[in-house]
């Protein structure tokens, strides 16, 4: 519970920094920031997948 | 080695070398490209990969995509460890080195303007979680008849979403009132979208996904602060993560848009 400076860093604070964060350059190969956004579309999708084999640990309340 | 040029960030020149063994994202060690008193660090990547094409179709391949941000991580905190590094996003790629120096040179003072403000600070993420009930998962069976009576039933789900409501109120005033405390202890702050369970495998429910942004000098304090704040919130749970190189504030402020490149 102290400062995880040593335990491996989680996938999701990883994207939320890699794919949300850092500077965006358009031109040459590199993706167009539309683009990007898709990544995070995709990234929705492919959680939804995830979602459907694995079941959601909550109950969920209304 | 031919193929495509990686780049993971840009930095002001540095004395030191980085570390011999380091990978980058395809196994190439990332090299150091100078141009215009700038420094882009950069590897070769195979285009069958990283072509815009291909590289869109991995995106979706999670084990994929978890390599390549953790390769592009380890360099960065490589960089961390000699220089205040400027991160690029994830698949930052380019054709070969000219076309690498001539976006350096198209964003030359952009990117010296940014240096200049992220210089000596370091990204906090701080997270807020609402601790999921103590209920036992879905109903073991397809839940056939509920034994108690329908009033019963009724009330019973109506304490359960009373003190529910409840958690979430305090978890909100909690969140609200710790983004303040933090963002006066920062010279930034950015607010994430919250975290989906499922892939951050983590319990409860993110309410707060926040990045600060502090002087190193200065982490320590905040670091305290934070740790303070978490004692005497039952069901609500604070996570700390850092130092991370300053990904979310290495966009442009609010400059007016310059099309680079």
């Amino acid at each position: 519970m102290t400062v995880v400076e040593r335990r491996e860093i989680a996938l999701v604070d990883l994207l939320d920094r890699l794919l949300a964060g850092g500077v965006v350059i358009t031109g040459d190969l590199t993706l167009r920031i539309a683009d990007v956004d898709l990544v995070r579309i995709d990234l929705n999708a492919l959680i939804s997948s995830v979602n459907a084999n694995v079941p959601s640990p909550f109950e969920e309340l209304r | 080695m031919t193929g495509l040029r990686y780049v993971y960030a840009v930095c002001r020149p540095f004395g030191a070398p980085l570390q011999a063994q380091l990978a980058g994202v395809a196994g190439d060690p990332p090299r150091l490209l100078t141009h215009h008193g700038l420094v882009a660090v950069v590897s070769h990547v195979p285009e069958a990969d990283f072509a815009e094409e291909p590289f869109h179709a991995h995106l979706e391949d999670l084990d994929w995509l978890t390599t390549v941000a953790r390769a592009h991580q380890g360099v960065i905190d490589a960089l961390t460890t000699v220089t205040t590094p400027l991160p690029l996003r994830l698949g930052t790629v380019f054709r070969d080195d000219s076309g690498v120096r001539t976006m350096v040179e198209a964003r030359e003072e952009s990117f010296l303007r940014t240096l200049a403000r992220l210089d000596g600070r370091v990204e906090w993420g701080v997270k807020v979680f609402v601790e999921a009930e103590q209920t036992p998962g879905p109903a073991a069976a397809p839940s056939p008849r509920k034994p108690a009576s329908g009033r019963d039933y009724l009330r019973q789900r109506r304490m359960e979403t009373k003190s529910h409501d409840d958690l979430w109120q305090r978890a909100e005033a909690f969140s609200t009132h710790l983004h303040e405390t933090l963002s006066g202890c920062a010279e930034d702050s950015r607010l994430h979208a919250p975290q989906n369970p499922t892939l951050s495998g983590a319990s409860g429910r993110n309410v707060l996904n926040a990045a600060y942004l502090v002087p190193r000098a200065e982490s320590e304090k905040f670091v305290e602060t934070v740790e303070r704040t978490r004692d005497g919130a039952p069901g609500i749970r604070v996570e700390l993560t850092g130092p991370w190189a300053a990904y979310s504030f290495a966009g442009e402020e609010s400059v007016a848009g310059e099309e680079g490149a």
